[in-house]
């Protein structure tokens, strides 16, 4: 019978120190999207800007009924621009779709076949011992 | 009513009381989510138009109904505080067991961010109404979080009480509120005819509204974290999931017919309170106070779900030594993971302020995602290595393994609505589970007990 594994004890400055690290992990990936997006976001408001001079309910495309309840909500046209010409670009670009679909795959490909080998471990541990 | 169980490895533990029934549940899942029919699922529109949030409401509802079928038969079976971080732990393996586990602390802590964010901003916006301007929200935020980890700090019982109460006016004041737009009369009050619009994206911008249609519904799989706390999990769990599912159905449908009856889809597709600007486009005080209060409870009780969610789920891996150790304790006299919910309170106000609210609901959302991906092989491998009749199930699902594969290939319908317009959020968050995991394997892993992973009374498993 092989002996159960016994895991060293963790002291409380090793517990601050792994808890810090999952925390500045977090504040990182919240982070890192922010240096992708200020360049297009940047890029869009010059284009909203110029959108946005001299617009009227009908270059807008807002019939009578939606005009109404524009104004009901506080909206004048070139305040309704803004919102109304802010639009998402749905381009694809397929060298990111690729990227993203085999980080997506890799990760739970990785995480399940790491898994079943400690999951291993539990079930001789508990069921052989 | 239990107060200490034992490990394999002969070490006693305090347990949480056992004092929830099915409506605390159902008070714990609606409760989380009803925030969503309020404010965030709107983002769908903006994402596809009016038609697309419609579809999406319905495809999402779909993909959480698999949710709740499999964390029903699972959860009544696996009953333990953690939910699906203790089914990962029984069926996966511990790495899983571990990012699952990360998965639903960042949705909730993430999602009561936002919620606070929520009761706020609304504050702002009342006091605006009431003549005084430019009201600073952050008090708000703080008091919000302090005051509910306070009740949740005290006992699960009176926190679940008093979101069976603001969940259920919450929702009372949607049908009061679909009444009140006089629903069988077209062209009287709702305009739908003259507002709803095509597909202004197309159908790509249906697929698009997948992502945020994950608000309608969002949280409800947080019923498994009380299944430890309830009388009787194979009766209070199935029931208060399902029953939660089919009110959200119900209010999901309801908030999407008003809202596009009356009000301009560019509007609705940015607003941050939809439903408190429908009553105040009907020009009623009566139902703009309903709605102020309305959308108030509901942000307070999702964050209150929010924290006693995060809280659990922090707490099982750290009992389990997955996280520090420290955070595994559970308060003597009131049986709550006190430190668990004392070290999400800064974490959740700090999230709140740092102004990233989109990146903050997508990192909830994506949590979210990850953790229904995992649900599908989960089980199929729960029906494999325990077969029907093997172990006694709570509940059994029907139509196995159907739920399954349509909610795997829902959740990889989202994943790539989220790379569609958040493509950078959706790599920067799997770097996060990425090095988190390999910080695990490299790192956590050796302080974890092996044969205390496994505490379930069952069989060896098929194939192990």
């Amino acid at each position: 019978m092989k002996k159960n594994y016994t895991p060293p004890s963790q002291g409380i400055f090793g517990q601050i120190f792994d808890t810090v690290l999952v925390l500045v992990l977090v504040y990182a990936s919240l982070m890192v999207p922010l240096l992708f997006k200020a360049e297009a976001k940047a890029e869009a408001a010059a284009a909203a800007a110029v959108e946005t001079v001299k617009a009227t309910w009908e270059s807008l495309g807002q019939n009578a009924i939606q005009q109404a309840q524009w104004i009901k909500l506080g909206y004048d046209p070139e305040k309704a621009a803004t919102l109304i010409n802010s639009r998402f670009d749905y381009t694809i670009d397929p060298l990111m779709l690729i990227i993203t679909i085999v980080v997506v795959i890799g990760y739970f490909l990785f995480m399940l076949k790491v898994s079943d080998k400690q999951y291993r471990e539990v079930i001789a541990e508990k069921f052989d011992n | 009513m239990a107060s200490e169980k034992i490990t394999s490895s002969g070490n006693k533990r305090i347990a949480m009381l056992k004092v929830l029934n099915p409506f605390h549940i159902w008070a714990l899942g609606v409760g989380i989510v009803l925030v969503g029919e309020f404010m965030g699922w709107n983002f769908t529109v903006g994402k596809g138009g009016a038609y697309a949030s419609l579809i999406a409401c319905w495809v999402i509802g779909l993909l959480y109904t698999c949710v709740a079928m499999i964390d029903s038969e699972v959860t009544s079976t696996v009953a333990a505080a953690g939910g699906q971080y203790t089914q990962a732990k029984h069926i996966i393996g511990p790495l899983m067991a571990f990012n699952v586990g990360l998965y639903l602390v960042m949705a909730y802590t993430m999602l009561c961010a936002a919620d606070a964010l929520v009761v706020g901003d609304l504050m702002k916006s009342g006091a605006e109404v009431m003549g005084y301007a430019n009201l600073d929200t952050k008090p708000f935020v703080v008091l919000t979080v302090a005051f509910l980890a306070w009740l949740n700090y005290r006992g699960v019982f009176a926190t679940l009480t008093l979101n069976l109460v603001i969940t259920f006016l919450a929702f009372m004041s949607l049908i009061v509120l679909f009444f009140a737009v006089d629903p069988l009369h077209q062209g009287v009050v709702l305009q739908h005819q003259a507002l709803l619009t095509d597909l202004p994206y197309g159908w790509i911008g249906v697929i698009a509204a997948l992502q945020f249609g994950m608000w309608y519904y969002l949280g409800i799989e947080g019923t498994c974290q009380a299944a430890e706390e309830v009388r009787s999990a194979g009766r209070s769990i199935p029931l208060g999931t399902m029953g939660g599912m089919m009110t959200l159905l119900v209010a999901a449908t309801i908030t999407w017919f008003v809202a596009t009856g009356l009000m301009p889809w560019q509007y609705l597709g940015q607003a941050v309170t939809p439903m408190y600007d429908a009553a105040t486009l009907l020009g009623s005080s009566q139902l703009q106070l309903m709605l102020f209060v309305a959308t108030a409870f509901a942000a307070i009780a999702s964050a209150n779900g929010c924290i006693n969610d995060a809280s659990r789920a922090w707490f099982s891996p750290a009992r389990d030594r997955y996280m520090p150790v420290f955070f595994g304790a559970i308060h003597p006299k009131y049986r709550t993971p006190y430190r668990s919910v004392l070290f999400l309170v800064p974490i959740a106000i700090s999230f709140a302020f740092t102004g990233l609210l989109d990146q903050v609901i997508t990192f909830s959302i994506l949590s979210g995602l990850l953790g229904y991906t995992f649900m599908t092989f989960n089980m199929i491998k729960f029906r494999k290595m325990w077969p029907l009749g093997s172990i006694h199930r709570g509940y059994i699902h029907p139509f196995h393994p159907i739920p399954a594969i349509t909610l795997l290939t829902l959740c990889c319908a989202t994943y790539f609505a989220t790379f569609l317009g958040y493509g950078a959020s959706l790599l920067s968050i799997m770097a996060f589970y990425i090095l988190a995991s390999i910080w695990f394997v490299l790192r956590r892993y050796k302080y974890v007990k092996r044969a205390d992973q496994f505490t379930m009374p069952w069989p060896r498993p098929k194939g192990y």
